[in-house]
């Protein structure tokens, strides 16, 4: 596969898109990014519009997500839409509804995978997380009808704190009911900005276990170890496929390098998808970016093994910035501080304006009448 | 006379062209494979319902120098191939059920 990325991206193809058809939702999941209210959903028609284009332009992979995609009325009629036009489909769902007929029909459409929310293998801790009891059971459930029809389920494990204790139960679970197991210990910031649930990450002797742990990460020892001294080749690598041959439309048509990277390139109820893929300022600001251009990254002992994701940058701030969850998760595997975690213990410990609390005097005098002083 | 073998699309597979192959990705374990230019060109016509030597003859034959009675055994062979890997379907006799990718194009346009 990383062969035909690589000729994806030669060819300057779209060879992967994430197309949110909804941000609605039956579960309200605590640790969720989306706004679940509908502010103006893509029509079937525009849906099917949009569907055309993106085959024209070489969409291959196409992942039909949400919020969740079968709260859609329509979803069977955009799916069956999508496979005429020969997209490979992966869907990502809460598989709540997906009952015996639901499940047969997805395989008759030749899906090739559903990838479903698994928080706990305990009810009491899943049902907390989505806020809706019985939704364990009912997904369990789920996985099995679709594993029935011999469809490829994957189970997405995404760790936090409510739940970092159970991930070998629910690796557990999905060896029982003969689906393939993923795991992630990243929460990210709404889409709107806020990063209250940021709070819910998990911490860093949490991620240490974790990374520690064989049965998740193989050997130990090699995970963990220092990394290389980046070279010129990491320098010159590309960040990830976000713009570079993947990208992400949200259910208002808005156009993003990725799911995690609310970084608006176009909407295509105004343009075609492949003008925005081709011709947008933006993308080819993102498109521009390497290793070496990265302030803090580009001098950093992780450079060359670190996972940063540039969404998560940009959602700091800079995209060409560091992505501290990645920093701290390099710290945790390494034990090795990165440099944007370095820099911010020397930021923390410089101190602050004190010389304003040591001469009190003058802040009656001198800076009288130009407002209170602030503290960075 | 051999019987005429009619070959369809299966309706189970992904497939896009990228540059100047075709992929495909079967149904069967999500296997990537990457079809050489007459492999395109053979799995692009088989509409279910025109004959394989008729498909080598306009399709094939026009395309490369080669002769029909030689280029129908390989894409029979190159048939039988995709077909184990649930690429393509065969049949003695026409596949009427409506291959993928022959849905008509939409009639309907949303405003921009």
């Amino acid at each position: 596969m990383q062969e035909i990325s690589d000729r994806a991206l030669r060819l300057g193809v779209p060879f992967s898109v994430q197309l949110d058809l909804t941000y609605r939702c039956n579960e309200q999941c605590v640790h969720c990014y989306l706004d679940h209210d509908d502010h103006g959903e893509m029509t079937t028609v525009e849906i099917k519009h949009l569907l055309k284009e993106m085959a024209e332009a070489g969409v291959f992979i196409l992942t039909l997500s949400g919020g969740e995609i079968f709260m859609r009325k329509d979803f069977f009629e955009i799916l069956e839409y999508a496979r005429s036009l020969t997209f490979c489909i992966k869907l990502k769902t809460n598989a709540v509804l997906i009952r015996e007929t639901q499940a047969a029909r997805l395989r008759d459409l030749g899906v090739e995978s559903i990838q479903i929310s698994i928080y706990s293998h305990r009810p009491e801790v899943h049902d907390a997380i989505t806020k809706v009891p019985g939704s364990l059971r009912r997904s369990v459930n789920a996985i099995r009808f679709l594993r029935a029809q011999g469809l490829k389920v994957v189970v997405a494990n995404v760790l936090m704190t409510e739940n970092m204790q159970d991930y070998h139960g629910v690796r557990a679970l999905a060896d029982e009911i003969d689906a393939k197991y993923t795991l992630d210990p990243t929460i990210t910031p709404k889409m709107d900005g806020d990063r209250s649930i940021l709070d819910l990450n998990a911490g860093e002797s949490a991620l240490r276990r974790l990374f520690r742990d064989e049965a998740f990460v193989g050997n130990a020892d090699k995970f963990c170890a220092p990394p290389p001294v980046p070279d010129e080749d990491s320098m010159k690598a590309l960040p990830c496929s976000a713009g570079h041959t993947a990208c992400y439309v949200s259910p208002y048509g808005e156009f993003y390098p990725c799911v995690q990277f609310p970084l608006s390139c176009g909407n295509v109820r105004q343009q075609r998808f492949i003008d925005i893929w081709r011709n947008s300022e933006q993308l080819k600001e993102v498109r521009s970016i390497r290793l070496r251009d990265l302030s803090n990254c580009s001098q950093c002992a992780h450079g060359s093994t670190c996972t940063r994701c540039p969404g998560l940058a940009f959602m700091e701030g800079n995209m060409r910035g560091p992505s501290t969850a990645d920093c701290e998760k390099s710290f945790a595997r390494t034990g090795i501080p990165s440099a944007n975690l370095l820099a911010k213990k020397q930021n923390a410990s410089i101190p602050r304006l004190v010389q304003i609390q040591l001469v009190p005097a003058i802040t009656g005098s001198r800076l009288s009448g130009m407002g209170a002083p602030q503290v960075m | 006379m051999s019987k005429k073998l009619y070959v369809a699309r299966s309706p189970r597979i992904a497939a896009r062209m990228l540059g100047e192959e075709m992929l495909v990705m079967s149904g069967q374990g999500s296997t990537l494979f990457t079809l050489n230019p007459t492999a395109t060109i053979l799995w692009q016509a088989a509409d279910g319902t025109t004959p394989l030597d008729e498909i080598v003859e306009r399709r094939i034959c026009s395309e490369f120098e080669v002769k029909p009675d030689e280029a129908l055994r390989d894409a029979e062979a190159l048939a039988e191939d995709l077909a184990k890997h649930g690429i393509l379907l065969i049949s003695e006799q026409p596949i009427l059920e409506r291959p993928i990718a022959s849905t008509p194009l939409l009639q309907e346009q949303p405003q921009r």
